[in-house]
């Protein structure tokens, strides 16, 4: 999906909070992501700017990390866990199953920015696997069947809200 | 306020609490993921309509993570018992019967927290609580994790007010003579190294504590900073004493909001008390502890790598020496140890360095912490004495294999770690027992499998996720594992040949000498020890296209059992979510292998009365006149 306009003017607050050190990178970094939901270009650029780095230190940093993302979220994040013990529990059918539901791969953000999909490291609940996070609650003990009827609420929000564009 | 004062005023509350009847619900994240909160409101709810006052307090895990969520229930006459896998719906029913009533609700028990004379199962005779031995676990489940008096109530910072009244070379002999290796992973005497940072000259000295636990399938470090955070804190101010620092940062993983919250919290709350910031307990000492976050990525738990982290960089390792001990954070000499490793600290200087010496073996002292995880009865947390073997581990603590299925290999230590098969299930398990088999202790995650887990594939899966962690910096862990990741794919897709097996070997030896951090150091330990221990497994994928544990797709395929089928059912034609099931109303269903996807879903929903659908390997096991897919 494309890239939105920010409002970078919310940076210059957060700047202030962590002033012009080099170790508050990777923080401002966080925080950023936290306000817009990934590290738009744009204020990568400020944020070499402000701490006196070239741009390239920056996105060296940005892309090195697994928590740093440089493209929008979808409305609906998902996160399925593929840590060793939901690997063994079936993990990767459950991914797949997602992916076919939801017409994604997983690192991508569906075109109407309803959907993202992303596959992380245990997230310390082991003995439940697999688990899947939906917008931050975990759903326990997945498998493919029960991956679409998880998926029910949100696709039928998702619908009413391409019906509300449509009207539009 | 000094310590005696503090202490007084802890036990007056922890008093308060015990002679009430009150709930105790374990709301860390796993007991969340279970439904714990929805729990607590039901409690809330029902207490309320009641008119009820009586306290509920949150705590950590207590490690028993198959019985979340968990709920304790305290009367000051009688026993406090212990109700697993707590529903909102079995809330009234709790209420009626021990909060408002006398009945224990026994059929809903796990146990009692007290021996019973009556002969009715107590958790401390149950056999996972007679083997364990818990020192750094002991409050976990038990205190309030975000109120410092629960802490200091049961024992709590007695050893912070001893150790200030020690020379810092007194605490070092202690720490020394206790034998403590550190617990996150490589097993450095924690003595010698703060000797080190005692001796680097400098008047600016660091202590950082690593919470960046890596490895996915462990979670020992969540549990703890969930449970009983200011443990860590009392390690970490005096290790800082004795080191001459004055500030401390404790480096959290971003996966682990809660765990992040608690800490927060905890330290917090320390310094209101004056337990971190100036003039410690009315002493002179200075010292501060800031939370950093990490940013995600495995190799950042690298004691090198993660200072990089904090300076804001690349977490690249570095070339030691200099080690960090000399010339750490921002130049300056740091002290690095892992969350369990200042656990202990406490409790050596407490109970002295004789006492935790005696539990363990010759050359690894104390008890070591594991995550109980795969496929056993009960998964959770244990803490055990070092030397106890891995029989025991599964067996007794852990509850055996699920579905009384074979037991086929446990991995520990994670992607740095190696499987360990059933015939070394005897060794007893320590730093140099693993090492000798081929794995480490790594960060005391395991893994349990049973015959329905493939040995290659996993090897392949550990391989996979250290080529996507791998920094980049050594050629031969960056193109060296990725190489080995290729190799493994061939093998479970059946495409390898036999001499590709010896290739593996080769090539796995190199990557372990061309590295430069135990990243790539230890990666090809799951390759080595499966085909060490399962070499059969790698040649039946090889030589006859055959996955042993039906595991890997590209070797099997999903059949439908002729004389099995219903026929009148519809179950896996409804579901199959590649509509690759044909077959009428009332007539045989059959598998389009063309169109198959392998998922599983039509032999999930299967119902058991008829048992259908089966995985065969290999290919050819397929009746003619099927498609191949
Ligand atoms: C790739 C890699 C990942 C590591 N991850 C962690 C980790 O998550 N937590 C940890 O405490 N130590 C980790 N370590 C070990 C640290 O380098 C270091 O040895 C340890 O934190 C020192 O603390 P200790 O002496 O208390 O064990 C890792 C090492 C490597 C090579
Ligand atoms: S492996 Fe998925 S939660 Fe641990």
């Amino acid at each position: 999906m494309k890239q939105q306009e920010e409002d970078l003017s919310r940076l210059s607050s957060i700047f202030e909070t962590y002033g012009n050190e080099r170790k508050g990178l990777i923080p401002i970094l966080l925080e950023i992501q936290k306000e817009f939901g990934y590290l738009p270009k744009e204020a990568l650029k400020k944020v070499a700017t402000f701490l006196n780095l070239k741009p390239i230190e920056v996105w060296g940093v940005a892309t090195f990390y697994n928590q740093f993302r440089l493209t929008p979220l979808g409305k609906t994040h998902i996160k399925v866990c593929m840590g060793t013990a939901c690997h063994l529990a079936g993990g990767r059918l459950v991914l797949e199953a997602l992916e076919r539901e939801l017409h994604l791969k997983v690192g991508e953000t569906s075109e109407d920015g309803q959907f993202s999909l992303e596959r992380v490291a245990c997230i310390g609940c082991c003995m439940l696997a697999p688990v899947i996070v939906i917008k931050d609650e975990i759903y326990p003990k997945m498998s493919p069947f029960k991956v679409e009827e998880s998926m029910l609420p949100y696709r039928q929000e998702s619908e009413s809200f391409i019906e509300k564009r449509r009207k539009d | 306020m000094g310590f005696f004062e503090l202490q007084k005023r802890a036990k007056a509350q922890w008093l308060a609490l015990e002679e009430r009847t009150h709930i105790k619900i374990g709301t860390a994240t796993c007991g969340r993921a279970a439904g714990a909160l929805e729990v607590l409101q039901a409690f809330e709810e029902e207490l309320f309509k009641r008119n009820l006052n009586v306290p509920i307090v949150q705590v950590g895990c207590i490690g028993l993570c198959y019985a979340e969520p968990l709920v304790i229930i305290s009367k000051p006459q009688s026993y406090r018992i212990l109700y697993p896998n707590v529903t909102p719906e079995l809330v009234p029913r709790l209420v009626d019967g021990y909060i408002e009533g006398e009945d224990p609700c026994l059929e809903l028990a796990l146990g009692t927290l007290e021996i019973d004379e009556r002969g009715f199962p107590s958790i401390p005779e149950l056999p996972r609580f007679e083997y364990e031995c818990r020192l750094i676990l002991r409050n976990c489940g038990f205190i309030d994790p975000t109120n410092i008096y629960h802490y200091i109530a049961n024992g709590g910072y007695s050893s912070l007010a001893k150790a200030l009244n020690m020379e810092a070379t007194e605490i070092i002999q202690e720490v020394l003579r206790s034998g403590l290796r550190g617990r996150g992973g490589a097993g450095f005497p924690t003595g010698i190294k703060w000797e080190h940072c005692y001796k680097a000259p400098g008047s600016v000295k660091y202590v950082i504590c690593n919470a960046d636990e890596g490895d996915p399938g462990a979670f020992m470090d969540r549990v703890i900073l969930e449970s009983d955070p200011q443990q860590v804190i009392e390690g970490m101010v005096i290790a800082g004493y004795t080191i001459g620092a004055q500030e401390g940062y404790i480096y959290i993983r971003a996966e682990y909001p809660l765990a992040i919250e608690r800490v927060k919290k905890a330290l917090k709350e320390a310094e209101e008390i004056g337990i971190l910031g100036k003039n410690i307990l009315e002493s002179n000492f200075n010292f501060f502890i800031s939370i950093i976050q990490g940013a995600g990525a495995f190799v950042s738990g690298e004691a090198t790598a993660l200072v990089e982290a904090m300076e804001g960089k690349r977490s690249e390792p570095r070339v030691r020496p200099p080690r960090l001990s000399e010339k750490g954070l921002w130049g300056s000499p740091t002290l690095l140890n892992n969350v369990k490793t200042f656990s202990y600290i406490p409790i050596i200087i407490n109970k002295g360095s004789q006492e935790f010496a005696s539990i363990g073996t010759e050359k690894s002292k104390g008890t070591a912490v594991f995550t109980l995880a795969g496929k056993v009865n009960y998964p959770g947390l244990t803490e055990v004495p070092m030397g106890t073997t891995l029989r025991r581990l599964v067996y007794d603590i852990a509850g055996g294999m699920k579905g009384g299925k074979k037991f086929k290999a446990v991995q520990i230590g994670g992607p740095s770690g190696g499987c360990i098969p059933e015939s070394l299930l005897d060794i007893p398990i320590d730093y140099d027992s693993l090492q000798h088999a081929g794995s480490m202790m790594g960060s005391g995650g395991m893994i349990f499998m049973d015959e329905e887990d493939c040995a290659v594939d996993t090897a392949r899966f550990f391989l996979d996720f250290t080529t996507k962690e791998s920094c980049g910096k050594c050629t031969m862990c960056r193109l060296g594992t990725l190489q080995l990741l290729n190799l493994l794919e061939e093998i479970c897709s059946g495409k390898a040949k036999i001499e590709d097996l010896d290739l593996l070997r080769d090539l796995a030896e190199d990557v372990k000498v061309g590295s430069l951090c135990g990243l790539g150091r230890s990666a090809p330990n799951p390759v080595l020890t499966t085909v060490r221990y399962f070499e059969e497994e790698y040649r039946a994928h090889i030589l006859e296209k055959r996955c042993p544990a039906l595991v890997c797709k590209d070797l099997i395929a999903f059949y439908i059992l002729p004389e099995k089928c219903d026929r009148a059912c519809e179950h896996c034609i409804l579901v199959c979510p590649t509509k690759a099931i044909k077959g009428e109303k009332g007539e045989m269903k059959v598998i389009d292998q063309e169109k198959c996807s392998k998922c599983g879903t039509c032999l999930e929903v299967c119902p058991h009365e008829y048992q259908a659908v089966v995985k065969l390997s290999p290919l050819d096991k397929l009746p003619s006149g099927e498609t191949k897919g």
